[in-house]
């Protein structure tokens, strides 16, 4: 059976290949990731909600699929955009094949795409939407398209977070963390228990006076899906608890912090995904290669959205001063902030990896050790 | 943090000659560190024997030496030029050798040269096997079972902890030599005796085997700040047991989780920091058991490899350069990325296409040696190939391997094939595909060879539908370190398929010049021929038009993309270059710098309308048939030995008798003499025939053998009317060995005026006969009074680069302004550059000790791998710089064993005298005892092999003789010698194997007593003489 398709963006950009994954179509924010590995790691990542992921890497599937590698309970990305995909299933791990995987989870998918050529059209355009049509579809795919509303404003938080409070670490004895729970990856979750926390997710309508109802040494802000700017309210919650606690915040939490603190995001052209990124810390001057999945950035006080210092310069915010300590080497945007007035600090990139290297896994030991200090 | 001002001046080393395991990947590396150090305002001093590296080329140091890498000579050269630094991670395993013994002698310490890169601590902590495998356990990392051995006693005893199988490495040799794998005790215990003679120290490390698992490499750079990167991650198609160095291998990694992965990453940056590399880059490697994911770490080199060469071409990144910035202080962070030009190289690379690394073998030179892989490394060139896809790379990869002979399959069946398979050859990818497209299972293959599943279905799709990978359009696309995130400034392109094609070449209205390279090292054609390419790019360039570079061997300078405007790493097949034409619609291509590679091409490129720039198509065909040269010959009255040709095995014997014995008899189109062989009889010449012939039509020469006749060399330019000559060497060895594996010296040191000027004059008469536009290579012989050619090359020769240092002009520079236009009077040459008060002798280099059970013979068939130069006041002291250099340096006393053929009797009693007046004691067998007794020289009989012990082999083996000359009888009764010359090798004992050497040796001997030789710069020896470069 032929199984002729094509990806169409918004400007009418057309790219043939094979359809493979759901039969299906899909429409979503067209994106790329970097990454050469990890393909399981980030269609199971919240924070892909709403997107059509292409992967610059050219294989894809190569080991399978495998309950390990899982980020959350379920594949998030609408679409896979590929440009040789494998289905092998006799790597020594795999529990499946990653196409097999794909078609049972519903979720379309396009292999034999020109994905450089994609990869550069959004390069120098931006991510824009699109999606993945069978030939059959060509009349009526630039119609679904537009009908396809852009990220820009879209609030997909709260369709990936919990409905009811879900508890982990429950056997730990170390300290009590209340998190956002805005679509947190497996691996920010295991970072944290690993080190003793018990961790409380709470979904993203929360209260800030349900977080700290039960008394948390800390409050945690999650990655996730989506423009930060359309969480007004979980910006408020945040602001309700910046003070009272020490917070951690990560990817959107970062976003969501600095929005709690008075500082604007704004959309990146095509995003920051992959595994490479340089990352600089401007207090101790090391470099850190990190993960990035993220599509919109803090700006700075004066509305820059490049950082051209290479020092820990000091901003005043809603809640006192705060200090610039990351800073991305590629685009010189906002990486991480430490608060100085109140107990609290953030990064824009992933310390938790998966996928990516582990360079920055100490921001967790640092985070549990401090409040395990102060609530000692 | 800036760059450090408190050292002015840098001694770079580079690896001395291309050797089994380190090629040419180290003159890329050397030419990158050289530039950029240059660049940041340091005065470089640069050591290395190899005059065919760029690096040695006078603009790239302020004071170059072309000298011996041995700790000698390194050391006058230090005290001469007072560095206040030393980097020693640029020049393979020599430089760090040679930087570890020079701290060990104190010579550093007493010149205050400060390591820099890796300190002597961190080399130690790399290199000496106990001291790495105590730092990776403190360090809570894993490697295999091991034990350390100095005797065959110890490693006995080790058995027990190790078991069987059990893999064998000698500390502190190239890419493993001299160990291997042991199944079984006997096996075991001949590897380690073997093993234990081979290292420099006589200690053997014995390990766990992990045959068939998993291996992965990951380079990592460092820098002052400790801030580490991965530029890359390789994976070895071939599982553990076979050296990576003959693995194919691919980039980046294909079948590990990303978890996985990143526990590689992990315990890589674990040992560059454990080892205390301080900055630079460094290779790591890993076995993984792809069932339990244990991982192993097996070795880390502390400096730049052949693996960070490949994946500085792989990814973009290029890491010589970076390591040398980083080693005079600066950080990753502010250091810009070459390709983008916006982003700084603190990052990792990523990419978007996959590529595929195959070495090159040559069996075929070496009849007798063992042809089974192992972790003693075997193969002497590689190709790389680019696509986007893996079966893209490894299909571009195979047909860019440029083969003399192709894998025979006729007639094998599955199982047949299947068997070849086990154990690893340098054919068995080839018999894996035909077993496919027979209809063999994956699980069938993969019992046989343990490579990965992934692998293997898709070397079974590309098997079974060659051409689906291949569907749609060719399209160049950029190699940019980034998977396109940001554009790419520099112009590097290979060639991918995909359904549409949207190519990224900017080309631009500049004219542009096509270089076509010379592929992969093989003997015969190595790094010479692309030195000669990196020159015409740079001439190109100089001329105002654009140099494209087309060549698919990752170890060289010319696929540096600084080198050419622009470069396309591609195969060297009609289709790809014509491929490449059509984008680029070059003025012309120029094929006669990469040696055999692009002539075969030339043909095509003019029938598809492509201008050839220099000699013309026919031209190349006049010197290459013999009928029409010979005609040539013969209409200018020069000699020629008698020759015939024959297209049949049958009018090969008819003929024989005519041309007259000896007989060198060769297959045509053949370079660095591929089966080429000197028969004495009819016998012979049917016994040559039944193994080297096949009846395809194809010519056969048969040319008369001139005995003990002088071989000389001529390089010359020419514009197509006038010529010049640029140098005329002497063979040391008579004619018979071949061109390429003697030692040459220029000025010839035994040749008269008058027979100068005849080789002079004919040379010229042939140049323009032939009508050269550019170089040409004539050879000749002087056979008692009279000359005779031997054969013209119109195009760029083995010598070009040995000319070039030793007369301080760039001939194949020279050479392609002619091709672009100019006239011989145009480059205001010297008449005789020659002229000067030094003497430059070549010398090759051999990889005996490589091959066991290859005989160490020198012979009309080229078998060395490099060549390295000694430069002089006189003729001796060169020689014995050469050898020094060459790794056989001549002793200074001892025991001469001298053993010689009765011809040659007479001719071997000049040497014993002299050896026996510098108090060399004499043995030697029978008939050579009582020739040399006769003449009143003493000596002590020795017995021949077949005569009872302890004979010749054995006092050799216990390392009792110092010289070996040994003459081979002219008629084939070669299996003494053998036995003898095997010995040498093994014990590095010098063997000299023609009358000529041996004299030229023992005046090198003689020499020496004099003192130690002084060391000169090439700046020196031709000071005032680069005015014709700079206008260049």
């Amino acid at each position: 059976m032929s199984r002729e398709g094509f990806v169409l963006l918004e400007d009418g950009t057309r790219f043939d290949g094979q359809l493979c994954g759901a039969s299906s179509g899909s429409v979503g924010e067209v994106v790329f990731t970097t990454a050469m590995g990890g393909y399981q790691e980030s269609v199971t990542d919240p924070s892909f909600a709403g997107q059509v992921l292409t992967f610059t890497v050219p294989h894809v599937g190569n080991y399978g699929v495998s309950e390990q590698a899982m980020e959350s309970d379920r594949i998030h990305v609408r679409g896979v955009v590929m440009r040789a995909a494998d289905n092998s299933s006799d790597a020594p791990t795999a529990d499946q094949g990653w196409l097999d995987w794909l078609e049972a989870s519903g979720i379309p998918a396009i292999t034999q795409v020109d994905t450089r050529g994609l990869v550069r059209h959004l390069r120098s355009r931006g991510a824009m939407r699109g999606g993945i049509f069978a030939a059959a579809d060509a009349g009526t795919a630039s119609a679904t398209v537009e009908a396809e509303p852009p990220m820009d404003g879209q609030n997909l938080a709260a369709q990936v977070g919990p409905s009811k409070v879900v508890r982990h670490g429950e056997s730990n004895s170390g300290p009590r963390v209340a998190a956002i729970d805005t679509g947190i990856k497996m691996s920010i979750v295991n970072q944290l228990v690993e080190r003793g926390v018990r961790l409380d997710l709470h979904p993203c309508d929360v209260s800030a006076e349900e977080l700290l109802a039960d008394d948390p040494d800390a409050i945690f802000l999650a990655n996730g899906p989506g423009d930060p700017a359309a969480l007004d309210g979980v910006v408020e919650t945040v602001r309700g608890v910046l003070g009272k606690k020490p917070v951690f915040g990560i990817c959107l939490g970062h976003q969501l912090c600095c929005r709690a603190l008075g500082l604007e995001t704004f959309k990146l052209p095509f995003g920051h995904r992959g595994v490479n990124h340089p990352v600089k810390d401007l207090r101790t001057g090391k470099i850190e290669i990190t993960s990035q999945n993220h599509g919109f950035a803090v700006a700075a006080p004066d509305g820059g959205l490049r950082v051209e210092t290479d020092e820990p310069i000091r901003w005043e915010t809603d809640f006192g001063a705060a200090e610039l300590s990351h800073v991305n080497l590629y685009d010189r945007t906002v990486e991480g902030l430490t608060l100085l007035d109140v107990p609290g600090s953030t990064v824009q990139y992933h310390p938790e990896a998966g996928p990516g290297p582990h360079d920055a896994r100490h921001l967790f030991d640092e985070f549990v050790e401090r409040i395990t200090k102060a609530a000692a | 943090m800036p760059r450090r001002d408190d050292i002015q001046k840098i001694l770079v080393i580079g690896s001395g000659p291309i050797v089994i395991g380190q090629a040419a990947e180290f003159d890329y590396s050397g030419v990158q560190a050289c530039k950029v150090l240059r660049e940041e305002g340091y005065e470089i001093v640069l050591v290395n024997s190899n005059p065919a590296t760029i690096m040695t080329d006078p603009e790239f140091a302020d004071a170059t030496y072309v000298e011996p890498l041995l700790p000698g000579p390194v050391a006058a050269v230090i005290e001469k030029e007072r560095p206040y630094a030393l980097l020693p991670t640029l020049g393979g395993q020599t430089a760090l050798n040679l930087a570890k013994a020079l701290a060990e002698d104190g010579t550093l310490e007493r010149f205050g040269v400060e390591l820099i890169g890796a300190d002597y601590e961190a080399i130690d902590r790399a290199e000496d096997r106990e001291r790495f495998a105590e730092t990776m356990a403190a360090a809570g990392l894993k490697m295999p079972r091991s034990a350390i051995a100095t005797t065959l006693d110890e490693a006995v005893a080790a058995l027990e902890v190790i078991g069987l199988p059990a893999i064998i490495r000698p500390a502190f040799t190239l890419g493993g030599r001299g160990g291997g794998i042991a199944r079984d005790e006997a096996e075991y215990r001949s590897i380690v005796e073997r093993g234990i003679e081979a290292s420099p120290i006589g200690q053997v490390l014995l390990d766990q085997s992990v045959l068939g698992w998993g291996e992965f490499e990951l380079e990592v750079m460092r820098d002052r700040e400790d801030n580490c990167v991965i530029v890359c991650s390789i994976e070895n198609i071939d599982p553990m047991g076979v050296h990576t160095g003959d693995s194919l291998t691919v980039a980046p990694q294909q079948t590990l989780t990303d978890s996985l992965y990143q526990q590689l990453r992990d315990q890589a940056l674990i040992v560059i920091r454990a080892v205390g590399v301080e900055t630079g880059g460094s290779n790591v490697q890993f076995a993984v058991n792809p069932a339990t994911e244990e991982i192993l770490v097996i070795e880390m080199n502390p400096r730049v490899s052949r693996s960070s060469a490949l994946a500085s071409k792989a990814t973009g990144f290029p890491i010589a350069k970076i390591a040398a910035r980083l080693a005079v202080g600066y950080t990753l962070d502010e250091i810009p990325n070459d390709i983008t030009q916006v982003t700084p190289a603190s990052f990792e690379p990523t990419i978007d296409y996959v590529v595929v690394k195959w070495p090159r073998f040559a069996f075929e030179k070496f009849p007798g040696a063992d042809p089974r892989l192992s972790t003693h490394m075997k193969s002497v060139g590689e190709v790389m190939a680019f696509g986007r896809t893996f079966q893209q790379a490894f299909a571009k990869a195979m047909r860019s391997r440029e083969l003399d002979s192709h894998a025979k399959l006729d007639g094998l069946g599955v199982d047949d094939l299947i068997a070849a398979l086990t154990p690893a050859g340098a054919e068995r990818y080839d018999f894996m595909l035909e077993a496919f497209r027979q209809g063999a299972t994956l699980e069938q293959v993969h019992e046989a060879c343990f490579v990965d599943m992934w692998f293997l279905r898709q070397l079974q799709q590309l098997a079974l539908e060659p051409d689906a990978p291949f569907a749609g359009e060719r399209v160049y696309r950029s190699v940019d370190t980034c998977a396109a995130e940001f554009e790419a400034r520099t112009p590097y392109f290979y060639s991918g398929w995909e359904q549409q094609a949207a190519g990224e070449v900017e080309r631009g209205d500049n004219a542009s010049v096509m270089i076509l390279g010379a592929g992969p090292n093989r003997i015969g054609q190595g790094i010479e021929f692309d030195y000669c390419c990196v020159h015409a790019a740079m001439t190109v360039r100089d001329s105002g038009r654009d140099a494209v570079m087309v060549n698919c061997n990752p170890e060289t300078v010319s696929t540096d993309y600084d080198t050419s405007d622009r470069l396309y790493f591609e195969p060297l097949t009609l289709e790809d270059v014509l491929a490449v034409a059509e984008v680029e619609k070059p003025e012309g291509v120029i094929v006669q710098f990469g040696g055999q590679t692009p002539l075969k091409l030339a043909e095509g490129l003019v029938e598809a309308g492509i201008k050839v720039l220099g000699t013309s198509v026919d031209a190349i065909d006049l010197a290459e048939d013999r009928g029409r040269f010979g005609g040539l010959l013969e209409s200018l009255g020069y000699q020629a030995p008698p020759y015939a040709e024959a297209h049949s095995v049958e009018q090969a014997l008819s003929v024989c008798d005519e041309v007259g014995f000896p007989l060198l008899v060769r297959p045509s189109y053949v370079l660095g003499g591929r089966a080429m062989e000197i028969v004495y009889s009819q016998g012979d010449l049917e016994d040559y025939l039944s193994r080297n012939v096949r009846e395809d039509g194809r010519a056969i020469y048969l040319d008369r053998f001139l005995e003990n006749a002088i071989e000389v060399d001529v390089d010359a330019l020419c514009d197509g009317t006038s010529v010049w000559i640029g140098g005329i060497m002497q063979h040391v060895e008579e004619a018979g060995i071949h061109s390429g594996d003697s030692a040459c010296v220029l000025p010839p040191h035994s040749l008269g005026p008058e027979m100068m000027e005849a080789i002079r004059q004919q040379s010229e008469g042939i140049a323009k006969g032939l009508g050269v536009v550019g170089l040409c290579n004539i050879q000749f012989a002087v056979y008692g009074a009279e000359l005779f050619v031997i054969e013209a090359n119109p195009r760029a020769s083995r010598t070009v680069p040995f000319v070039s240092k030793a007369i301080g002009l760039p001939l194949a520079k020279l050479a392609c302004r002619l091709m672009l236009g100019e006239t011989i009077e145009d480059l205001e040459l010297p008449r005789d550059p020659m002229g000067h008060d030094h003497v430059s002798v070549k010398e090759a280099v051999m990889p005996f000790d490589r091959f066991d059970g290859a005989d160490a013979l020198l012979g009309p068939e080229m078998r060395s791998t490099g060549e390295v130069m000694g430069v002089a006041r006189d003729f001796p002291t060169a020689f014995a710089k050469a050898q020094a250099a060459a790794g056989a340096a001549l002793p200074d006393g001892g025991t001469a064993f001298i053993t010689v053929t009765d011809s040659d009797k007479a001719g071997a009693v000049a040497i014993a005298q002299t050896l026996h007046d510098l108090g060399f004691k004499i043995v030697a067998t029978r008939g050579t005892r009582e020739a040399l007794e006769r003449m009143g020289v003493p000596a002590t009989e020795l017995m021949k092999v077949g005569e009872g012990s302890p004979n010749v082999v054995d006092m050799i083996e216990s390392g009792d003789v110092t010289l070996v000359v040994n003459t081979p009888t002219g008629s084939g009764a070669r299996s003494d010698g053998w036995e003898i010359r095997r010995a040498a090798v093994a014990r590095s004992v010098p063997c000299l194997t023609t009358l000529a050497g041996g004299l030229a040796a023992v005046r090198a001997i003689a020499s020496a007593r004099s003192g130690e030789a002084e060391v000169l710069s090439l700046q020196e020896i031709h000071r005032g003489l680069y005015s014709v470069e700079a206008e260049a």
